[in-house]
């Protein structure tokens, strides 16, 4: 699709706006609509344009494939481990109120950055679920097997 | 009427944006409800992620969906029983709207005065997904995982490639006739 004018120009120009956008609601989301599944699938959905735009070639390139799966289970280790730290610290698993003095700062702090876990989960798994479903064609067809299945033409 | 569209539609690609339509269009309806939360995972989780899937998909199968001749009459008996049931139990729900309600009357109201004076966040959904409910949260952002997972699981591999083309190749020369009259 690289060589379509209209579609490269207007990626260029959204892809930008959505991950700005993703990453307000991942940090404002204590302030307004939205949290870390929300913002992780939009993070997702903007690689996913670019994957559709320029190919998966480069969007791999950007984001290595390994990176990926890290990521996804970084996410769900920072989670337990702020729970863990909770505990650490003197509280309950997942208690908030110890990580940092003063009323408010520990609960605000816990809240962002569990959300930030789920957010980076989220992302990660969105773009290994689509990586393998778009490798999976060529792969087939590598293999020699057929996509299309007889009966296909109306 | 765009639900019904879909379940008449036989052009999967056409389904599959009607889906679309349909998931944002209860977007819209959620954001009318003020339950901006919902209405933001709706858009981009429904009108816009399982669209990409579902489209990913659909290079690997068929456009079209297989004719079938006929009705399948315990299907729809199912279908009906199980319509009937819920129908029915929906007759003892209480009234939608109602303040009365056991559900506002349990622990929403703790959240609703207590959220802000316990942790200073003035969206009461982050305060319950991230804090209150902090372990539920936790296992879905483990289920999501899982997901991952196994998608790997299932589509890491490369196909193999004697095996494939043995079943297909029957298949094909046994569907083929059927499908074409």
């Amino acid at each position: 699709m690289r060589d379509n004018a209209i579609l490269v120009v207007v990626a260029r120009f959204t892809i930008p706006l959505i991950m700005l956008f993703a990453l307000y609601v991942q940090f404002h989301g204590e302030y307004s609509p939205g949290g870390g599944f929300q913002a992780g699938v939009m993070f997702g959905a903007a690689w996913i344009l670019f994957v559709l735009v320029y190919g998966l070639e480069t969007g791999l390139r950007i984001i290595p494939e390994r990176l990926i799966y890290t990521l996804a289970c970084l996410g769900v280790l920072l989670y337990c481990f702020i729970g863990l730290l909770g505990v650490l610290l003197g509280g309950r698993y997942l208690d908030f109120y110890p990580l940092l003095p003063g009323k408010h700062a520990g609960q605000q702090a816990g809240i962002i950055l569990v959300e930030f876990g789920v957010g980076v989960t989220v992302a990660s798994v969105v773009m290994l679920i689509f990586l393998y479903f778009s490798r999976r064609r060529s792969q087939v067809e590598e293999a020699g097997l057929d996509v299309e299945w007889p009966g296909e033409e109306e | 009427m765009v639900a019904v569209a879909v379940v008449r539609q036989r052009d999967l690609f056409a389904a599959a944006m009607l889906f679309a339509i349909y998931s944002l269009l209860s977007a819209g309806l959620f954001a009318v409800l003020d339950a901006g939360d919902v209405a933001l995972t709706e858009a981009a989780v429904g009108a816009g992620i399982s669209t990409i899937l579902v489209l990913a998909v659909l290079a690997l199968t068929h456009r079209r969906e297989r004719h079938r001749r006929g009705h399948d009459l315990p299907a729809l008996a199912i279908v009906l029983v199980t319509g009937a049931g819920l129908v029915y139990a929906s007759l003892d729900l209480p009234a939608f709207g109602d303040p009365d309600n056991p559900v506002h009357q349990h622990v929403a109201p703790y959240y609703i005065e207590q959220t802000y004076s316990d942790m200073g966040v003035p969206n009461l959904v982050a305060a319950v997904l991230a804090s209150y409910r902090s372990i539920d949260t936790m296992g879905e952002a483990i289920v999501i995982l899982t997901a991952g997972i196994i998608v790997f699981a299932l589509l890491a591999a490369p196909p193999v490639r004697r095996q494939r083309r043995n079943r297909t190749g029957e298949r094909g020369a046994s569907d083929g006739e059927e499908e074409s009259g």
